[in-house]
């Protein structure tokens, strides 16, 4: 966590593409170097630039097909920049260097770094032959290497703060989709990353379910030091947990900072039509 | 017109169903080797060299695209002069499950396609290991989707072991056969084979399809 309390200049996108700017403190835990991501010939991120540090909570908003999406999956390393660079706590992710040349990471070195990183899905992605304790449990015993015994205690804690300890021996197909949400962020939560990305959570369930999703991750955020970086279309979530908010419009953040003035007094044109169009 | 004698059977029954046990026995043993060569093909077809999936393609395409009955003739009748014999019935499972580890490996393929992305997806979020990935995640969830048709193909198999016959397996048909070159009263022995392939197939097929809803959910 950063000593220093004042969020609102440490997540920046940088114009001029190089220098991180976390001078109100924090240590600089993402960051993304002219970053360009395309799909065909629709370029989804353009040349983009920022810096998340160390604890923060980052909320990501703009229109759909603004590229939100896409820069969680390319920090998950479920797609690959086609141009720029992105680190994660200083260590390049999808590139490595060999000869004092950056080359395309091998996958050892991607797995590496990976690890710092957790992703909770739109659609949950639990795996469905597994009970819910062992979805949790999977990834600490075959990627941690921890004991059965100490993973399966981790889990009933996790359980414990999503609220589901009495659902641990069920099939995810045996609960509610707000459920689901709650052991996939508990399944994330178990490997201990650093960062834990939030991709449109909420997006997939019934609204009466919503809110139990958001209350363990409001819990998750008051009491923890780990960064997030959310894509959310709940704006009083995003306000609620949210050190920085960055606004998108086609691949490029538009304007950011804190939640007070992006919500009250936005500066931009494109922000205040798509909060009246949301809000 | 031969006429119908149930005294007969009853004589000929001990023989067939000798060669009975000796066609399940090929079934099983076929199947089981088709199923794992199939998953060897399904896999290696996925691989990321060229130098694998091609030799591999090239070689499902010939099997599959070449008659189960020539591909038993070429393991029974040439391999031998190359040095490599085997007895008949362990032929007749190689040249079986090989022939067929080529439509099961097709099945593999559409099952673990049929996984959803969002899968492999969390379990690279995980960080889970290639290795664990399949056994733990994909395969399995594969398996269910790919049960009924492999079933389907374990009856198809079934139905194709007289072609051991030609091999000199004692298979019903085989059985059947001698038992009516040397009477020469055919009606009964190969009648009696159908019956017995009905009564097999037909049953199983049934199970299959009570498997495959509880399966599919």
């Amino acid at each position: 966590m950063s000593a220093d309390n004042t969020p609102s200049n440490e997540t920046t996108p940088s114009a001029d593409g190089g220098t991180s700017r976390t001078e109100s403190g924090g240590t600089e835990l993402i960051r993304f170097d002219h970053v360009t991501k395309r799909f065909g010939t629709n370029t989804v991120l353009d040349s983009l630039d920022f810096t998340v540090s160390s604890g923060k909570h980052v909320t990501l908003i703009g229109p759909s097909g603004s590229g939100k999406t896409t820069i969680l999956r390319l920090l998950m390393t479920l797609l690959k920049p086609d141009e720029g660079t992105i680190k994660v706590g200083g260590a390049y992710l999808t590139h490595e260097e060999k000869g004092g040349k950056l080359v395309p990471a091998g996958e050892k070195h991607i797995r590496e770094v990976r690890k710092n990183i957790g992703m909770v899905f739109q659609q949950f992605n639990l795996f469905p032959n597994m009970k819910v304790l062992r979805n949790i449990t999977e990834a600490p015993v075959h990627v941690l290497g921890m004991g059965k015994d100490a993973a399966e205690e981790r889990a009933r804690e996790l359980l414990d703060l999503v609220g589901l300890t009495e659902h641990l021996d069920k099939y995810p197909t045996q609960l509610s989709g707000g459920q689901q949400q709650r052991v996939a962020i508990a399944r994330a939560l178990a490997m201990r990353p650093q960062v834990l990305l939030l991709d449109e959570v909420t997006s997939a369930l019934d609204p009466e379910l919503v809110a139990g999703v958001l209350d363990v991750l409001r819990d998750i955020a008051h009491t923890t030091d780990i960064t997030m970086l959310c894509v959310t279309h709940e704006m009083n979530f995003a306000r609620d947990i949210s050190d920085d908010v960055l606004m998108f419009d086609a691949g490029r953040v538009i304007e950011s900072g804190s939640p007070e003035k992006i919500f009250t007094e936005p500066e931009h044109e494109r922000t205040r039509e798509f909060l009246s169009a949301v809000l | 017109m031969n006429n119908w004698s149930w005294s007969y059977i009853g004589e000929i029954m001990p023989e067939i169903l000798k060669g009975l046990w000796i066609t399940i026995q090929a079934t099983i043993y076929g199947s089981l080797v088709s199923f794992a060569l199939g998953l060897v093909w399904a896999m290696a077809l996925r691989s990321r060299s060229r130098w694998v999936t091609w030799p591999v393609s090239v070689f499902v395409e010939f099997v599959r695209n070449t008659p189960l009955l020539v591909q038993l003739f070429f393991l029974f009748f040439v391999l031998p002069g190359w040095g490599l014999t085997f007895a008949p019935l362990t032929t007749g499972v190689i040249g079986l499950g090989l022939h067929y580890s080529t439509y099961t490996s097709e099945v593999y393929r559409a099952g673990i396609d049929g996984v959803p992305p969002g899968q492999w997806e969390a379990a690279t979020a995980l960080n889970l290991p290639r290795r664990r990935t399949w056994i733990a995640v994909i395969l399995p969830q594969a398996f269910r989707r790919v049960v009924p048709a492999l079933g389907n193909y374990v009856i198809a198999m079934f139905k194709d072991t007289p072609l051991l016959a030609g091999i000199t397996v004692a298979d019903m048909l085989f059985q059947a056969n001698s038992i009516s070159a040397t009477t020469f009263d055919y009606l009964e022995p190969i009648t009696v084979v159908g019956i017995l392939f009905v009564v097999i197939s037909y049953p199983t097929s049934l199970l299959l399809r009570a498997l495959e809803r509880r399966l599919v959910r």
